[in-house]
């Protein structure tokens, strides 16, 4: 019979159906961070409980760690330390791989876990992390945990999962210039909802996604969590073979042709059948920003605000509302005239080393508008390392952009480092909730051209405008 | 794990949609490495003033005298969306909260309430709003009742909502079951699937 993606996956690492209707499924990789990943080590050291497959488990330091240059195990946000020396401490009694910081494989968890072959295709990665499911791009099953399952995955191997419904999402046709897969999955999500893809495995598919880079990919299913899937993926082809060939945990020569062989086969069989599906024509698709509190709220760069009284449903009328009162707009307004404070091009989203290329080719010979705050931080030290080889951090300093060491930082506040009280913040991150990145901050989310563009004028912008050759440059 | 059989309680309508993780405990509040001391940071951002400060905001339902004591939410859908923390499930537990009752919730926030003695209820929005209205007349004394065994909440009036849960999250819940220990009692199958896996996916062991 033909067979997803997503049904192949979760076959091959069935090991039993449970008796209360759960399968149980075998798990390849853990991975943890210091915010979430020290309470699960911490707490299993305490029940007196071992790892079944040390070996399998990783974990870095992202969340809660500075990224001003010569950081310490001391953080700006109080009580950081203590996280950060708990996991070291907890991990090295665990006996699991740790991505320090100092280390040069240290970074968001997300990006470094497919930057170092930890995440394969085929694959099943659990992290306490809800964008896990950025590394299902790979052609993998990934998904995000609490911390409790985590000791369940590393003490059993396994986890008790409800099988989910399948959707898949064509996106058909090419993506038009200076369109991005951020504003593919903005886009989704402002069709679909944020509750869009609940109870369901996501598989993106068409031409537009196969035309998509590895990273393009892991941007994509980066936001499955905010459509509410329970993950999202891309199947194995070329792309994904030639990112996963040399990586340090990937495996190597005849192993490596070995799982070649299988992880051709990653891909929904022609004919397979899914739950729901959903097709985007790629070409209706422009640069695409949020202008309220959710990621559904997002509309085209050129579009206009909604009005309250459009809305699907009086529940979503009153979220409106109050999305449109907390972040200063009007219904009807548009947004491209929106004075920013403040520019953040980072997080496991939108921070790996094409984004910064893409937003490089705006800033270069440009400079960042008076009065906004420009910050840039790279997703991982191996990111960081390789656009400085390359010189773009030159570039994004020359156009008065902070250039950081890695680290989630600003996409989230924690009680440290934030914009400012009600800042309105153009951000390549995937959350816009209220205070999500600093008291009562006013987040519009955006790819990495819209976030460069906007730094430059000082208002949100239309990358389409700076790329046409406004000013005579890219 | 604390078992969930029945439950009689005062309900708190936080009748919005997509009530995030980060606004049930934002992460300014988790101070500590530990499951504890998080109650006081639920809802900050909403139930206090100002920002650190623990000065109460009078209009956030659970400060309200008439809600005092509160240990069901009644909220909107996608209750629980967002970041994975399960620190927002210790902290509505720590605050006194024991069942929440939703069109929707996050997957991995639903996970998380059942692995804490939590009960997520899914009822149509219609049910909940109608739960909110008789609730709202004399909170105290209109309590809503969970029976978890027969699948119902009953209204301060009377009328009885029959709920769906899949029977292995409650058979966790009733029991209040050590899940891991349930899990290795299939540990035969685990070592068995690992041996064979082995031969044929071998770059996954490292
Ligand atoms: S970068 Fe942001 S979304 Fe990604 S893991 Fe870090 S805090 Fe979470």
């Amino acid at each position: 019979m033909a067979q997803t993606l997503f049904d192949k996956l979760w076959t091959a690492h069935l090991v039993t159906a449970l008796e209360d209707g759960a399968d149980l499924i075998f798990i390849d990789r853990v991975f943890l961070h210091e915010r979430t990943g020290s309470i699960a080590l911490k707490s299993l050291e305490a029940e007196g409980r071992s790892l079944r497959n040390p070996a399998l488990v990783f974990c870095t330091m992202d969340h809660i760690v500075d990224t001003f240059p010569g950081r310490t195990d001391d953080t700006i946000m109080p009580s950081g330390k203590d996280f950060i020396q708990s996991t070291r401490a907890s991990a090295h009694k665990a006996g699991i791989t740790l991505f320090d910081l100092g280390d040069s494989r240290q970074g968001i968890v997300h990006v470094v876990s497919p930057e170092q072959g930890v995440a394969l295709p085929g694959a099943t990665i659990v992290c306490p992390d809800s964008h896990t499911c950025t590394q299902g791009a790979l052609g993998a099953l990934a998904w995000g945990i609490g911390s409790t399952e985590a000791e369940h995955a590393m003490v059993t191997g396994t986890l008790r999962v409800n099988r989910p419904k399948t959707m898949r999402v064509l996106f058909n046709g090419d993506l038009g210039l200076g369109v991005t897969a951020k504003d593919m999955i903005l886009h989704l999500i402002g069709k679909h909802t944020a509750a869009g893809a609940s109870g369901y495995a996501v598989e993106f598919a068409g031409d537009a996604v196969e035309a998509l880079s590895m990273e393009a990919r892991f941007t994509l299913c980066n936001m499955a969590v905010e459509f509410s899937a329970f993950t999202g993926m891309v199947a194995v082809d070329d792309t994904t073979l030639n990112y996963v060939k040399g990586r340090p945990f990937a495996p190597k020569g005849a192993l490596w042709d070995k799982a070649v062989s299988q992880w051709r086969a990653l891909h929904s069989d022609k004919g397979a059948a899914f739950d729901k599906e959903i097709v985007i024509e790629a070409q209706d698709i422009k640069p695409t920003v949020t202008w309220g509190a959710s990621p559904e709220h997002a509309i085209p760069i050129d579009g206009k605000v909604p009005d309250p009284a459009t809305a699907r449903s009086e529940n979503q009328r009153a979220s409106m509302k109050r999305a449109l009162a907390y972040m200063d707009v009007k219904p009807g307004q548009i947004l491209t005239n929106l004075s920013i404070d403040a520019a953040f091009i980072g997080s496991c989203t939108n921070a790996r080393l094409s984004d910064l290329r893409a937003a490089a080719t705006l800033l270069n010979g440009r400079h960042v508008a008076k009065g906004v705050k420009a910050i840039c931080v790279p997703g991982s030290t191996q990111v960081k390392l390789a656009a400085e080889a390359e010189g773009l951090d030159k570039i994004f300093t020359k156009a008065g952009f902070e250039w950081r060491e890695s680290g989630c930082s600003m996409c989230f506040f924690a009680g440290g480092e934030h914009m400012g009280y009600r800042e309105r913040v153009i951000s390549t991150t995937n959350r816009n909730f209220e205070s999500r990145q600093g008291p009562e901050t006013r987040t519009h989310l955006a790819s990495p051209l819209v976030v460069a563009a906007s730094a430059v004028t000082g208002v949100i912008t239309d990358p389409r405008d700076l790329m046409r050759g406004g000013d005579g440059k890219i | 794990m604390e078992k969930f059989n029945q439950h009689t309680g005062i309900a708190a309508p936080l009748l919005r949609i997509n009530v995030d993780t980060d606004a049930i405990i934002p992460s300014r509040e988790m101070k500590r490495v530990s499951k504890e001391g998080l109650g006081e940071g639920l809802f900050a951002g909403w139930r206090y003033l100002a920002q650190g400060a623990r000065e109460p905001n009078p209009d956030f339902v659970l400060n309200r005298p008439e809600y005092a004591g509160t240990s069901i939410l009644l909220s909107g859908d996608n209750f629980g969306c967002g970041s994975s923390r399960e620190h927002a499930v210790w902290a509505l537990k720590e605050y006194g909260v024991r069942a929440i009752i939703a069109p929707s919730f996050g997957a991995i926030f639903a996970n998380n309430c059942i692995r804490n003695g939590l009960l997520p209820i899914v009822l149509p929005d219609e049910a909940v709003k109608a739960l909110a209205r008789q609730v709202e007349k004399d909170p105290q004394a209109h309590k809503v009742h969970i029976d978890l065994e027969k699948k119902q909440v009953v209204a301060p009036g009377g009328e009885v909502y029959g709920f769906d849960i899949e029977d292995g999250p409650r058979d966790m819940l009733l029991q209040g079951l050590d899940v891991i220990g349930l899990t290795l009692r299939h540990k035969d199958e685990i070592d068995a699937f690992q041996a064979k896996d082995r031969e044929k996916r071998p770059w996954i062991y490292l």
